[in-house]
């Protein structure tokens, strides 16, 4: 899309209102434009002045950085380099964790590499099939589903969401059991006989074990557990056999088991034989505008440049050589533990909101005011930014440049369409100017296009390698990276003849079902699950600021059964309070028959009593270390 | 370290042993097992007869198993006595002339059970079936069948009980002509009621499945067929038979432990011998019946917790029993009580029938919980009701919605009754009144009504909706004179 007089024209593939409204923002008289230091306007100088002294008295790992999966690949590139080259310190990570990290682990392990979608989003629109397990695009992706008018959709959602309306096959799943459902799929394939034989020899390893565990799930079992009917598991492998692709979202992602949920969907897709052919395969939908880039670049704790593995001697060697030190820290904390330590005395977040994100909130709001020092970059003053010792206001989208990669691995050019207001810094001038303080400013640039250079240099070689990408070739090149010279085409798709573990396998994980990790019980009988809804965008600080969208969900509610509402004395249109082990959420109640009668439904991106993430469990996934936001135990109370 | 020596390598001993090493590396397994292969998966035989699994896919361990896990797994090995005094069992191969004693600290008994074969003339020779006689319980007796029935052969099915049904479905499907001979007057008695199983026997019957129902086989002609108490001829080149099991106690009874139907367990799955276990079809406990896998496996569970330590105060208290037939084409579930009549005042029954489609369905609750339902050929209103029923969670009011499920007809609302404030562009949140009044400013085409107010550039999925109130706006336009 572009941006003329601060009026939004859309690109050729349409837009919801977020996109329409989004050039609100840009003049919205709520923008922050100058530093605040403990609420008191001050010049950039003195702000920064301020946190560089106050940096230097702490030791590196005292000191961490959180980032977003919303910056441009140029800031989270130098995110990443700024805390081990200037803060020394290993403790980085960013808001992706929340995101797209366990299906970055299930696809790194089956497929040797994670890249979203391993194919062009085009390619959907030829397939006969599309199942999308945890993810309602609908609303959180509306454009996307311009892909998806040819193909039958089976959707696997504890809700009847929008894009639930619009599939062949809703299968509705009990919060907390999509990878009991995903096995109890994997086994009627078999028994349907619509497994392909010849691939699993050929292009696989490891199904034996896999189907080891999928063999006690056989479909009336898996429907006992999951409520998933055998009549409807039979009809979905069916769809699913032929030009067809499994797509997951969020909603597989997000468990303490979410890692191995989304290695059963692609188990399923192995099995069918879809990966690493034209025309099917296995895909993840990323959460957020740069939510493939920002995993590749080294915000990440335990990740260099180019998705290189910081405990990889010779990926340090490259990345060392590149920065031009000779030390570099180990891997550090995910996002959870991280916001939560406290042997932390300063913390640095950039494009990210997690008083309102984080799961069990309210435990990360205590946390945040222990800390000595907290800072935050942000162009609105979000409710992280309002509990900050400094804020710093940066530019946001049509004010800068970089680059972006979309869910296919696309790089995609941001161009600045407007200048900042006055007073109004990049984050790459904010990391410079405390390099240059902490004594490291000349490998600081501020000029994206001389971090994309370096970055080109640092990813070369690496899985996902820019190396062959400039700024003059993304004028006119639809490039996917790995891109590993400037005369090479790129990698539209990826698989096709060997995947990327060395044997060239794609390998099946045993994974078994363990359900939610906090079970309903009597004192909390109902599962709450949290997500998005179309008006607003992660923790609502930029979309509840646009007058359109809050006219048109302005306040928190929760989503209710109408039979589960009348039994908790509850009608539409009353406050309710949702509470859990970990908090008590104030909603107003809507109650909507489609709604199992034993969850409810909360969207996250609403502040103060109506937090969602008050009531959501930190438990984690032992590999992705993502925490579980799709599924705790809450009751109703009237409020 | 703790011995525990599991006497039977079927689904219950095979799970315990994998339970117990889940939650203890160190604790010393030794499983006996009977037959000469590795365990299977028993619930999955039905789709061997049926043709749509291997037998090798019903395998619940590979051969790297034993070794891998640290088991000491001897197969093919019978326990031929316990000595409770001693502590150890005595185990060998069959005719080994110097078993092994095998010493323990806990004794885990998961024998399982036999089939019971119907006292017809012929049917058994020297106590073991005749030829052309084949039970339904192992995967031995699987290949059997696999080997003999052949397509347009007649095939009998003693038993018209769950895994009767289950059979007779898989060898009708391999093009068997089936006939199910069953001693009481409708199937699954003991699950069903009898317009629930009328209704199943005629959407067998449409499979090709004919019945013989109060009717018991007297006698046994090899390669002929059975005749029945009525005198009638049942042509059958092979029988299967599928008429119940007993639990396997023979050693317990030997043992001196208390046996009753099964080995008596509490709810630690202690015997009367408190060192000596019992889970699965072998154990009787009275929060469960025989025959079905997860009670096994609940059992396996808890056992594990205690044997281990990990959870000493772990208990068994019963397995909610669904029944849920695995039959290509039937959509059969079936729980808790269902012999309720549909006048009884203290509960509330409803009861569906249209045997013509072969739907049947019928919800017993009792304070506003599902407590017994029969639901036959509306699958995912069965799995609803399963799950409300499992977990305890009170039943939606609309009762109707939930006996019938997707079966229930839906509404489609056209333009014209839609109210003003429904939301026609949801990416835009774009209203019928929004809409409408575009239209009244001008805005006539799609393009123009897109320009105006959005709709239509997300998603794109509301072309339609917006096409047909553009449709019905111009059809409510005057006629130009």
């Amino acid at each position: 899309m572009s941006v003329i007089d601060g009026q939004v024209t859309p690109g050729p593939g349409g837009l919801c209102q977020k996109g329409w409204t989004a050039g609100e923002l840009l003049r919205h008289p709520g923008r922050l434009t100058t530093p605040l230091l403990h609420g008191r306007p001050v010049s950039w100088d003195e702000a920064l002045d301020f946190v560089a002294a106050r940096i230097t008295s702490y030791e590196p790992d005292e000191v961490a950085v959180f980032g977003g999966g919303g910056l441009t690949n140029e800031k989270a590139y130098a995110l990443g380099k700024f805390a081990r080259v200037a803060l020394k310190t290993s403790q980085i990570d960013y808001n992706g964790r929340f995101c797209m990290s366990s299906a970055a682990a299930a696809g790194n392990r089956a497929f040797g590499l994670d890249r979203g979608l391993p194919f062009p989003l085009t390619d959907l629109r030829g397939a006969d099939t599309v199942l999308l397990a945890g993810s309602n695009p609908a609303e959180t992706m509306p454009p996307f589903l311009r892909h998806l008018e040819g193909p039958r959709l089976i959707v696997i959602d504890p809700r009847r969401t929008p894009t639930a309306e619009r599939a062949t096959l809703h299968l509705q799943p009990a919060p907390g059991t999509d990878l009991a459902l995903a096995l109890g799929l994997l086994h009627t394939a078999v028994i349907e006989g619509v497994i392909d034989k010849e691939y699993i020899t050929s292009r696989t390893s490891g199904f034996d074990d896999a189907w080891r565990v999928a063999a006690g799930w056989w479909p009336e079992r898996a429907e006992r557990v999951t409520g998933v009917s055998a009549a409807d598991q039979r009809a979905a492998v069916h769809m699913l056999a032929g030009r067809s692709y499994v797509l997951t979202g969020r909603g597989s992602e997000q468990h303490a088991s979410g890692t191995d949920t989304v290695s059963a969907w692609i188990n399923l897709s192995l099995a069918l034989g879809l990966p690493g052919r034209a025309g099917s395969g296995y895909g993840c939908l990323t959460g957020q505008g740069n939510g493939q880039g920002g995993r590749e670049h080294g915000q990440k704790a335990d990740q260099l440049p180019g998705y290189r593995k910081i405990d990889d001697p010779a990926a340090r060697r490259h990345v060392m050589d590149v920065w031009g030190v000779d030390w570099l820290p180990g891997p550090g904390r995910s996002a959870y533990e991280l916001l939560v330590a406290d042997d932390i005395k300063a913390m640095l977040v950039f494009g990210s909101n997690p008083v309102v994100s984080a799961p069990r909130a309210s435990g990360v709001v205590d946390r945040f005011k222990a800390l000595d020092l907290l800072v935050v970059a942000d162009f609105v003053m979000s409710e992280t930014a309002a509990m900050a010792d400094v804020v710093f206001p940066v530019t946001q989208w049509a004010e800068e440049d970089g680059t972006m990669t979309n869910l296919e691995g696309r790089i995609i050019r941001r161009r600045k369409a407007l200048d900042a207001p006055a007073g109004v810094r990049s984050d790459l001038e904010l990391v410079q100017g405390l390099a240059s303080r902490l004594g490291v400013g000349e490998k600081f640039p501020v000029e994206p296009v001389e971090v994309f250079e370096e970055l080109r240099r640092a990813s070369a070689g690496g899985p996902s390698d820019y190396s062959g990408i400039t700024y003059e070739r993304l004028e006119s090149e639809q490039l996917h990276w790995p891109v590993p010279s400037v005369d090479h085409p790129g990698t539209p798709r990826l698989f096709l003849d060997r995947f990327a573990h060395p044997d060239g396998l794609a390998r099946f994980i045993p994974v078994d079902h363990r359900g939610p990790a906090e079970p309903p019980d009597d004192e909390f009988p109902l599962q709450a699950t949290t997500g998005r809804v179309l008006q607003h965008y992660q923790s609502g600080a930029q979309t509840r600021r646009i007058g359109e969208l809050m006219k048109a969900v302005p306040e928190m509610y929760v989503e209710i059964h109408p039979d589960t509402a009348a039994r908790a004395g509850l009608a539409s249109g009353e406050s309710a309070h949702v509470v859990s082990r970990r908090g008590t959420v104030t909603a107003v109640v809507r109650c909507v028959p489609s709604m199992r009668v034993d969850a409810v439904f909360l969207p996250f991106h609403f502040p103060g009593d109506g937090r969602a993430n008050l009531l959501t469990n930190p438990a984690l996934d032992p590999t992705s270390r993502m925490p579980e936001f799709k599924v705790c135990a809450v009751r109703l109370e009237r409020a | 370290m703790r011995r525990v020596v599991i006497v039977g390598y079927g689904m219950a001993g095979a799970r315990l042993a994998d339970e117990l090493r889940r939650r203890d590396a160190d604790i010393s397994i030794t499983v006996v097992g009977a037959e000469p292969h590795a365990a299977y998966n028993r619930v999955l035989l039905s789709t061997v007869v049926a043709g749509t699994m291997t037998p090798e896919s019903t395998r619940l361990h590979d051969d790297r198993w034993a070794e891998e896990h640290r088991v000491d797994l001897r197969l093919g090995w019978e326990v031929l006595e316990v000595d409770r005094a001693a502590r150890t069992v005595v185990a060998g191969r069959a005719g080994d002339p110097e078993p092994e004693s095998v010493p323990y600290d806990a004794l885990v008994l998961a024998t399982g059970s036999v089939p019971w074969v119907p006292p017809a003339e012929g049917l058994t020779e020297d106590g073991r079936l005749a030829p052309g006689v084949v039970a339904f319980r192992t995967l031995d007796d699987c290949a059997q069948i696999e080997a003999k029935a052949g397509k347009g052969m007649p095939v009998a099915v003693l038993g018209g009980g769950l895994l009767g049904i289950e059979a007779a479905r898989g060898l009708a499907g391999r093009g068997c002509l089936v006939t199910v001979v069953h001693p009481v007057g409708h199937l699954m008695e003991r699950q069903l009621d009898p317009g629930a199983g009328g209704v199943l026997a005629r959407t067998l019957g449409k499979l090709g499945i004919e019945f013989r129902l109060n009717s018991m086989a007297t006698k046994y002609l090899p390669g002929d067929g059975l005749i029945l108490d009525d005198g009638t001829h049942v042509p059958a080149e092979l029988v299967v038979v599928s008429a119940g099991v007993r639990a396997e106690t023979s050693l317990a009874v030997r043992a001196g432990l208390t046996v009753d139907r099964g080995i008596v367990v509490d709810d630690a799955l202690r015997t009367s011998d408190p060192r000596v276990h019992a889970i699965g079809d072998c154990a009787q406990h009275p929060g469960t019946v025989s025959g079905l896998v997860q009670p096994a496996w609940d059992q396996a569970a808890v056992l594990a917790d205690r044997l281990t330590g990990a959870d000493p105060a772990a208990r068994y208290r019963g397995t909610s029993v669904v029944t849920r037939l695995k039959a290509r084409d039937v959509d059969l579930a079936a729980l808790g009580d269902v012999h309720t009549d549909v006048d009884c005042p203290d509960s509330e029954v409803l009861c569906f029938q249209e045997p013509s489609r072969g739907r049947y369905a019928k919800l017993v609750l009792r304070d506003d919980r599902v407590t017994g339902a029969i639901v036959l050929g509306a699958p995912d209103a069965a799995a609803t009701i399963t799950q409300l029923y499992d977990r305890g969670i009170p039943a939606p009011t609309d009762r109707l919605a939930l006996l019938l499920g997707r079966a229930l007809p839906a509404e489609a609302a056209s333009p014209a009754d839609l109210p003003s404030s429904a939301v026609i562009c949801r990416c835009n949140t774009v209203s019928k009144g929004q809409i409408v009044s575009a239209w009244r400013a001008g805005a006539e085409s799609l393009p123009q009504l897109a320009e105006a107010t959005r709709a239509t550039t997300g998603c794109g999925g509301c072309k339609d909706a917006v096409c047909g109130l553009l449709d019905w706006l111009g059809a409510s336009q005057p006629a130009p004179a």
